[in-house]
């Protein structure tokens, strides 16, 4: 809103009329080319003539000042010429239209006021319409400085008046009566003149007084400001002395005394009103409304844990906290003896921040168990585990280091996640517990087999004596075995349900690689361990001793050995050309005794005629040969000349064994028929030589009850009882078909069971039969029978076919027939006699 | 390493095998032969059965330890070798000729 008076033509702007300022708002209608003339100084006559123009616009008339206003010859300035200019379009009125009156009137309600506001509350959060809109146009408002006399206002203001009425009178009386008290003594006729005087004074007191507030601080220049005003009241003062003729100096301290008196009346009843027109005015300031602003922040983090205390955790807590305790101990120790050591060393300038290191590694040294675990945290103690999660870790430290060895490249450190995966199906604890599920689950599919292992026994065998039946159990076969001959079978003389076959081929013409295959009787369908061979294997043996070493004789004639627990397809020792291998089949290998410097030796036999034994070195294998297997001048009495020409040659060995009570014993079965007792003692002699087979002698065997009694079996049909001092055999049985393999019972010294190329097993029990066999069972169809064995536990034997196949067959309660044990001695007491009857008797019958 | 892998492929290809699966400690089967819901099933139940086996054993005597389970059904035999790091599974039907 805008004070009508700045639009006006206010007179006492009129006068003073700026030349820039003159055309203002009214000019905006003029051409603009009129502005120049404006420059020039327009006179105050023509700025009235504008407010003039200003009246006509409202008759729509415009006025326009034409032309730049001419000059006189005289070069005085005349104003310019108006001339009303109707516009061409203007409305042509008759007289009376324009006499006519119309009535505006002005209202106070707003034209363009909007009626249809619509504003959006934030508190409904929708637009409302609005009806309150500010309908009020304001055209005109003055504030004036009248006051209504009966108003509250205006009785105070007079009240102040007549305040300040009554204070001047009472400085007046007072200024009177100082003035006739002091001066009248000293002036007479000058009275009016002194009054006037110090009425000035008081003026010029009360003028410094307002200063003297204004600058109450400042004292220096108040006495500045006073300065000019004594000054000035000496002026007048000089006045009034040329009047009274008093001393200056006298009048000065008259003239400033009741000045200072003075002010103090005048001042107080000055104060009462507000001379400065100063007014104090306090405002509030809008307090700003509080604002309660909530922010959602992330929620702690919480962890949510519980365990149950059982006994046992109770119990590995506690295992755990003495380890650590004793690590701490030995931590502990082994820093004293480090600082010990650094101390030393520190004198010749080492650097002592090795100290820690160097304890870490003597821990490691004398830990190992530990280093697992402190391996991330070299300088810290394997921390107290807070939960189970890490006491777990702290037991599988050393466990995962062992997987690292079994598969190389997952025991780094920081594994990703398919590694890890990896290590954990690839340990050796799953290796382990594959391993048995796989028994469990061969347990299963076997069920009945393994119940009949365990617990059948023939019933039928009450009612028939002299008899026995074999029932076959499990069948091991392997795939790779396929097409190969089982030559050899073993059993492990430590663990009783593990036996070794060795795979190869008797048949000369077509040779095959060998394979060696471990099995267990809990997994019959695959073999633990399996090796192969690049010539096929000939015979096994493991060491009595030492269970994992299993000698092996191959058809080329090389020995290996082999430990089963690495598992390795290469053999630990192997005989070579060079170190003197045999140019023929090894028939059969058999460990001894180790000798005086405890090195392992085992003695093997071949076709190529030596008998040699072989000592397992550092480094390579021995060899020594204890005999060479002549064809002696006793081969045939009646030809003399033969046997001359035959000297250089040497017999073929075909089986080897060794006499169990006397150790230097050993018999021969040779491709001739003839069977050698040699002795370790005598390197070129036979003992004796023992003539009956006319063909190969497959198998010798010592009886391991009787020290003197062994069996040969033959190619020639037949299986012969030997003792061993006489050259002629005890008893001889025919099996009508060749003998490939010959074997003593465990049980009783009289049991032998024999097994034939038409795949017949046959049991003898010489104490109940001494002509026929218990037990006379065809095992194989269109399949020779090559190897039987017994477990030296179970009542069980393993017979091996030319098809690769291993059986297993349970012996019937008639063909296990022993003797009840009462002492050990006894029974072998027991058995030796029991066979040595039996041979009583054949000898009679012969 | 293979030799471990062979052997699982032995027991898987048993006559009468189902399946297997390795359930690793934190629950989660490694490998599986059974389809997923049957593997996750074995996986939850038969771990939570080991751990508490593992408990009751342990607490019979602290210093003994749970080497295996074997559960016999009218169906199957679930076989459990349970582990530190591992528990393996193998389900069998006995009964198959």
């Amino acid at each position: 809103m805008q004070p009508p008076s700045a639009k006006g033509p206010s007179p006492a702007k009129a006068p003073s009329p700026a030349p820039t300022k003159a055309p203002s708002p009214a000019s905006g209608v003029r051409p603009s080319r009129n502005v120049k003339g404006s420059k020039v100084a327009p006179a105050p006559e023509e700025e009235v003539e504008v407010k003039k123009a200003e009246k006509t616009e409202v008759k729509k008339q415009v006025e326009i000042v034409n032309g730049a206003p001419p000059e006189r010859a005289d070069g005085n300035w005349e104003p310019p010429q108006k001339e009303l200019v109707v516009p061409p379009e203007q409305l042509k009125l008759t007289p009376e239209e324009l006499k006519e009156e119309i009535t505006k009137t002005l209202t106070a309600n707003n034209p363009f006021a909007p009626h249809n506001i619509a504003r959006f509350t934030y508190k409904e959060r929708q637009f409302k319409f609005d009806p309150m809109v500010d309908q009020t146009m304001v055209h005109f408002s003055s504030d004036g400085w009248m006051l209504n006399k009966d108003s509250e206002e205006a009785g105070r203001q007079m009240e102040l008046e007549r305040q300040e009425a009554d204070a001047r009178a009472a400085f007046e009386a007072q200024a009177h009566k100082f003035a006739g008290g002091t001066d009248s003594e000293l002036v007479d006729d000058n009275d009016v003149c002194a009054i006037k005087v110090v009425r000035c004074l008081t003026r010029h007191s009360m003028r410094a007084r307002a200063s003297r507030r204004a600058g109450r601080t400042t004292g220096g220049r108040q006495q500045s400001i006073l300065q000019p005003q004594d000054a000035d009241v000496l002026t007048s003062a000089d006045i009034f002395s040329k009047v009274s003729n008093l001393p200056q100096a006298a009048f000065e301290a008259r003239a400033r005394k009741p000045a200072g008196g003075e002010d103090e009346l005048v001042d107080d009843s000055m104060d009462l009103r507000n001379s400065f027109n100063f007014s104090e005015r306090a405002a509030q300031t809008y307090n700003n409304p509080t604002r309660d602003r909530a922010t959602a922040t992330e929620p702690p983090h919480t962890n949510d844990f519980c365990g149950m205390a059982t006994q046992w955790a109770i119990f590995d807590g506690y295992m755990e906290d003495q380890e650590r305790q004793r690590l701490n101990k030995e931590l502990r120790k082994n820093k004293g003896t480090a600082a010990s050591f650094t101390d030393g060393a520190r004198k010749s300038s080492v650097n002592v921040t090795v100290t820690p290191a160097f304890c870490f590694l003597q821990t490691r040294v004398f830990l190992p168990s530990i280093s697992d675990c402190t391996q991330d945290n070299p300088s810290t103690l394997p921390p107290f585990p807070q939960n189970k999660g890490t006491g777990a870790s702290f037991t599988d430290g050393p466990r995962k280091s062992m997987s690292g060895d079994g598969n190389a490249g997952t025991s780094g450190s920081g594994p990703p996640r398919k590694e890890e995966t990896e290590s954990v199906v690839h340990n050796k604890a799953m290796s382990k517990a594959v391993k048995v599920v796989e028994r469990m689950v061969n347990q299963n599919s076997f069920d009945d087999i393994a119940q009949d292992f365990k617990y059948w026994e023939d019933a039928s065998d009450a009612f028939r004596d002299g008899e026995g039946t074999c029932l076959p159990l499990w069948k091991f076969y392997t795939e790779r075995a396929k097409r190969k001959h089982v030559t050899a079978i073993a059993w492990n003389p430590e663990f009783v349900d593990l036996f070794a076959v060795g795979y190869g081929s008797f048949d000369f013409v077509r040779q095959t690689s060998g394979l060696i295959c471990c099995y267990s009787l809990k997994n019959p369908s695959h073999p633990e361990y399996t090796f192969t061979t690049e010539s096929g294997v000939m015979c096994l043996d493991f060491h009595p001793q030492h269970s994992s070493l299993l000698a092996v004789g191959l058809y080329d004639g090389t020995v290996l050995v082999y430990d089963v627990r690495n598992k390795i397809n290469r053999p630990i020792f192997a005989s070579t050309v060079k170190t003197g291998k045999h140019t023929d089949p090894v028939w059969q290998v058999r460990w001894q005794e180790e000798d005086l410097s405890k090195s392992l030796n085992f003695f093997s036999v071949s076709s190529d005629g030596r008998v040699t034994l072989w000592t397992m070195s550092k480094s390579e294998l021995q060899f020594h040969d204890v005999m060479e297997l002549k064809l002696s001048g006793n081969v045939s009495d009646t030809d003399l000349e033969e046997d001359e020409t035959a000297l250089g040659s040497l017999a073929g060995g075909c089986s080897l064994d060794f006499n169990q009570h006397s150790e230097h014993l050993f018999i021969v079965g040779t491709e001739e028929g003839r069977i050698h007792k040699c002795s370790k003692a005598y390197h070129s002699q036979y003992l004796e030589t023992y003539k009956g087979h006319s063909m190969a002698v497959y198998t010798v065997q010592w009886n391991p009850w009787h020290p003197k009694v062994f069996l040969s079996a033959s190619a020639d049909w037949t299986v012969k009882l030997w003792e061993h001092t006489n050259p002629k055999p005890v008893m001889s049985f025919d099996l009508n078909n060749g003998v490939s393999d010959v074997t003593w019972a465990p049980f009783s010294a009289t049991t032998f069971a024999a097994v034939t190329s038409d795949g017949k097993v046959h049991v003898f029990d010489l104490n109940e039969n001494k002509h026929e066999p218990m037990c006379e069972q065809k095992i194989v169809r269109k399949a020779k029978l090559t190897r039987v064995s017994f477990n030296p536990k179970h009542p069980i034997l393993l017979v091996g076919d030319d098809r690769g196949c291993v059986t297993c067959l349970k012996l019937s309660p008639n063909l296990r027939k022993s003797i009840k044990p009462h002492a050990s001695k006894e029974v072998t007491q027991e058995q030796v006699a029991k066979l040595d009857k039996i041979i009583e008797v054949a000898l009679k019958g012969e | 390493m293979s030799e471990i892998e062979e052997t699982f492929k032995r027991v898987s290809s048993h006559k009468g095998v189902i399946g297997t699966i390795v359930v690793s400690a934190d629950g989660i089967p490694i490998r599986t032969t059974f389809d997923s819901a049957t593997t996750v099933q074995y996986a939850a139940l038969v771990s939570n059965l080991a751990l508490k086996s593992k408990s009751v054993v342990r607490d019979l005597d602290p210093e003994n330890e749970l080497t295996f389970v074997r559960i016999r059904s009218k169906k199957h035999e679930i076989m459990i070798a349970p582990d530190n790091g591992f528990i393996l599974i193998v389900v069998q039907n006995p009964s198959v000729e």
